[in-house]
C-alpha cells in the first residue's frame, strides 16, 4: 500500500514547488526547513507512522486504499480549489454542483437514460453552473464569497428540485465498480489513480507555466497583474468553469462509489476542501502556496480520520479535529510572522 | 461662490445617495407587500391571524441572528458559526432545564448568551487580534461548536415534556395579541439600529467596513471594535438558541444547522453590503421577513417547497448584483456632479 502514498507524495515532488511567487520575500527568514508545506508533510509522516503503530489495522493496503477512496472527491475538488485560492478567490459552490450533479445522474438514470449520455451532459451542467459564478464574479466584480455562498443555495435547492428527497440506488454493478475498484495489479482505486495523473497535471500548470505563474500574481496583486497585461477576467473566468467542471465529475464518483444518488450528497463538502487548501499552506488572501502542501494537507485530513475512525472516535470529535486544524493552520503563518518581525525590529 | 455650488452639488449627492439606500428598505417593504398581496389573493388563508403569527414566529429568531450579523458584515467580516452557536445553546438550554424543573428562565437567559458570547469571543479574538481571515476562522469554529453540540447531545433529544411550562409560555405566549418573541426582537433591532446610527462608536463600524486602513489611520480602535461585532453577533446567537427551544420545545442536536447561509442571505438581501460599509439592522431585519415570508407564501401557493432554497439563493444573487450595478450608478452620477460643482 506504501507505493500509494508513495505516488501520491511523488506527485508532489514531482512539482519542485519553486519558491512561488511572493512566498520567498515573506518567508526568506524562515529558512527552507520551516517551510508551512514541509512542515505539513513531516505532520503527515508523523501521523502515519504513530497510526501505523498504535492500529494494527490502519497500514494494510486494504484500510489504505479504503481511506484514500474515500477522500476522492475531496482531493479532486481541492485541485480547481488550489488554483482559485491561489488567484485570491473561492468557490463555496462546489458541494452544491456536487449535489446537483448526483441528482441528476439519479433522476436521469430513473428516466430510462445510459450513463454514457448521462456523464457528460452532468459534467457540462457543471461547467454551465461555473461559468455562472464566473460570470457574476468577473462582469459585475462581486466578491467570489457572497456570490458563491448565493450559488450554494442556488444550485442546492436546484438539486432538490430535481430529485425532492429522493434517492436512486439501482445503478448498474459495472458502473459502481468504476468507482470503487482498484487498478488491477494495484491496491490503487480508480478514482486514486485519476487524481494522480490530474494532480500532476495541475502541479506543472501551476508551477511551471506562464498560466500558473499569472495565478500567483493575480493573487499577490490583482491591479499590478492587470497593468501587466495578464487576462484577469478571462482567467478567473476560466478557473471558475474548472471549479464547477470537476466538482460536477466529482459529482458522478460520488454517487457511483455510494451507490446512491441523492440531492443532500456531499453537503459540508466544502469546508473540507477549503480546509484542506489551507492547511496545506495556501495563502487565503491569495498569490501563496503550493500544490505539494495542498495535496500532503488532503491526506493529513484523509488519514487523521481514518485514524480517529479506527480508534471509534465519533465523527463528532472528527468535525472537531478538522475545524481545530484549519484554525491552527490559519494562526501558525501568522503568529510566526508576528514573532519574525518582533525579532527582526530593532530593540530601542 | 465656487464652495457654494459646492456644497449644494455636495448636498444633492448626498440626497442622492440616502435616497438609494432608503430605496433598498422601501424595496424591500414593497416585494414584502406584491408577495403577500398576490399570496392572499391565491389562499385567503395566507393572512388568517394563525398565518401571519407564524410568519412572525419564524421571523423572530432569524432577524435575531441577523441583527447580530450585520454588525459583523459592516466591518467588512463574516460569522460562519452562528448556526452551530444556536444548536450548541438550544440543547445545552434544554439539558440545563430538563436536569432541574425549579430553574428560571432568566438563569437559562444567561446561560445562553454566556455561552454565545464566549463563542463569539473566541472567534473576534482569532479575527480582530491575530488577523486570521474570518471566513476561515468561522467555518473553523462552525466545525469545533458543531462536533461539541454532537458530542454533548449523543444522539439524544430534549422534548417538550421535559422543560419548564414558563419557558415554553415565552415562546408561544402573547401580550395583547403580539407574540412575545417578535417584540423581544424588535426591541433588541431599535436598540442596535439607534447605537450604530447616533452612537460615534456605533458610526465606527461603518468606518471600518468602509475602509479599514484609513479606520485604523483615523484613530479608531478597529480591534475593540470587530471584537465588539463578533461578542454581539455570538451574544444575540446564544439568545437566538435559548428562543428556539422556547419556540420549539424538542432540540436536537442539529437544530439550526446550515442557518448561517439563511442569516447571511437576509443581511444581504437586507442590503446590507458582504463588502462593509453599507446597510442598517432593519434592512437586514426585513432581509430576514421577506426570506420567511416567501418561504411560507411558496407552502400556501402549494409550489414545490423544494424550491424555497433555489428561491433564497436566487434572490441573494439578485439583491448583491442589484446593489452592485446601483452602487456603480451611483459613483458614476457622484463623479459627474462634483465635476460639474468644480
Amino acid at each position: 500500500m506504501s507505493e500509494t502514498t508513495s505516488g501520491a507524495t511523488s506527485a508532489q515532488k514531482a512539482s519542485p514547488a519553486p519558491p512561488a511567487p511572493g512566498s520567498g520575500a515573506s518567508r526568506r527568514g524562515a529558512g527552507h526547513l520551516l517551510r508551512w508545506d514541509v512542515l505539513v508533510t513531516a505532520l503527515l509522516l508523523v501521523v502515519f507512522l504513530g497510526g501505523s503503530f498504535t492500529s494494527p489495522s490502519f497500514a494494510s493496503a486494504g484500510n489504505l486504499s479504503f481511506a484514500l477512496g474515500d477522500l476522492g472527491e475531496i482531493a479532486l475538488i481541492a485541485l480547481a480549489m488550489t488554483m482559485l485560492v491561489v488567484a485570491a478567490e473561492v468557490d463555496l459552490s462546489v458541494a452544491s454542483v456536487l449535489g446537483l450533479s448526483s441528482a441528476l445522474v439519479g433522476s436521469l438514470w430513473d428516466a430510462g437514460w445510459a450513463i454514457e449520455t448521462i456523464i457528460p451532459l452532468v459534467i457540462v451542467v457543471g461547467a454551465v453552473c461555473g461559468l455562472v459564478n464566473g460570470l457574476l464574479v468577473t462582469r459585475l466584480g462581486l466578491p467570489s464569497l457572497a456570490v458563491t455562498i448565493g450559488t450554494m443555495a442556488l444550485y442546492r435547492g436546484l438539486a432538490y428540485v430535481v430529485l425532492g428527497d429522493r434517492a436512486i440506488a439501482e445503478f448498474p454493478q459495472q458502473y459502481a465498480s468504476l468507482a470503487v475498484d482498484d487498478v488491477p495489479g494495484t491496491p490503487i482505486p480508480y478514482p486514486v489513480a485519476l487524481f494522480v495523473v490530474l494532480a500532476v497535471v495541475t502541479a506543472v500548470v501551476l508551477h511551471s507555466t506562464g498560466f500558473g505563474r499569472s495565478l500567483f500574481a493575480i493573487g499577490s496583486q490583482e491591479e499590478a497583474a492587470f497593468f501587466a497585461g495578464i487576462r484577469v477576467k478571462r482567467i478567473k473566468l476560466v478557473l471558475f468553469v474548472l471549479s464547477g467542471t470537476i466538482a460536477a465529475f466529482a459529482g458522478v464518483v460520488f454517487t457511483l462509489r455510494y451507490g446512491s444518488a441523492r440531492a443532500d450528497n456531499g453537503v459540508g463538502i466544502e469546508l473540507a476542501v477549503i480546509a484542506a487548501v489551507l492547511i496545506g499552506g495556501v495563502d487565503f488572501d491569495g498569490g501563496k502556496g503550493t500544490l505539494g502542501g495542498v495535496i500532503a494537507g488532503v491526506l493529513l485530513i484523509g488519514l487523521l480520520r481514518n485514524l480517529l475512525m479506527l480508534n471509534d472516535v465519533t465523527t463528532e470529535i472528527q468535525s472537531v479535529v478538522t475545524g481545530l486544524l484549519l484554525i491552527v493552520s490559519v494562526l501558525t503563518p501568522r503568529l510566526a510572522a508576528v514573532v519574525r518581525q518582533r525579532r527582526r525590529s530593532p530593540v530601542p | 461662490m465656487s464652495t457654494a455650488t459646492e456644497a449644494v452639488a455636495g448636498r444633492s449627492a448626498r440626497n442622492l445617495v440616502d435616497l438609494v439606500f432608503r430605496a433598498r428598505e422601501l424595496s424591500l417593504v414593497a416585494a414584502l407587500v406584491v408577495l403577500v398581496g398576490v399570496t392572499a389573493a391565491a389562499n385567503p388563508n395566507f393572512l388568517s391571524g394563525q398565518g401571519v403569527k407564524d410568519i412572525l414566529l419564524n421571523t423572530s429568531i432569524l432577524a435575531l441572528l441577523a441583527v447580530g450579523q450585520s454588525a459583523v458584515v459592516m466591518t467588512r467580516n463574516i460569522d460562519l458559526s452562528v448556526g452551530s452557536v444556536v444548536g450548541l445553546v438550544a440543547f445545552s438550554a434544554g439539558d440545563f432545564l430538563s436536569a432541574d424543573h425549579s430553574r428560571g428562565i432568566v438563569s437559562v437567559v444567561i446561560l445562553g448568551v454566556a455561552i454565545g458570547a464566549a463563542c463569539g469571543l473566541i472567534n473576534g479574538l482569532l479575527v480582530s487580534f491575530c488577523r486570521v481571515p474570518a471566513l476561515v476562522v468561522t467555518l473553523g469554529t462552525l466545525y469545533v461548536i458543531q462536533g461539541i453540540d454532537y458530542y454533548l447531545a449523543h444522539g439524544r433529544q430534549i422534548n417538550a415534556v421535559d422543560l419548564p411550562a414558563g419557558l415554553l409560555d415565552l415562546g408561544n405566549g402573547s401580550v395583547l395579541g403580539v407574540p412575545y418573541l417578535p417584540l423581544i426582537t424588535v426591541l433588541i433591532m431599535l436598540a442596535m439600529g439607534f447605537y450604530l446610527r447616533s452612537y460615534p462608536s456605533g458610526r465606527e463600524f461603518y468606518a471600518i467596513g468602509s475602509s479599514p486602513e484609513a479606520a485604523l489611520l483615523a484613530g479608531i480602535p478597529v480591534r475593540r471594535r470587530v471584537l465588539a461585532a463578533y461578542l454581539l453577533s455570538g451574544s444575540l446567537a446564544g439568545l437566538g438558541g435559548v428562543l428556539w427551544l422556547a419556540r420549539f420545545g424538542t432540540v436536537v442536536a442539529d437544530s439550526a444547522n446550515g442557518w448561517e447561509l439563511l442569516v447571511v442571505s437576509a443581511v444581504v438581501v437586507g442590503g446590507v453590503a458582504i463588502t462593509g460599509g453599507v446597510g442598517s439592522v432593519y434592512g437586514a431585519t426585513l432581509g430576514a421577513l421577506l426570506l420567511t415570508t416567501i418561504g411560507s407564501a411558496l407552502v400556501v401557493l402549494r409550489v414545490n417547497p423544494f424550491w424555497q432554497q433555489a428561491v433564497t439563493g436566487a434572490l441573494l444573487l439578485l439583491a448583491i448584483s442589484v446593489d452592485r450595478v446601483l452602487a456603480l450608478r451611483v459613483a458614476r452620477l457622484l463623479r459627474r456632479r462634483n465635476v460639474r460643482g468644480v
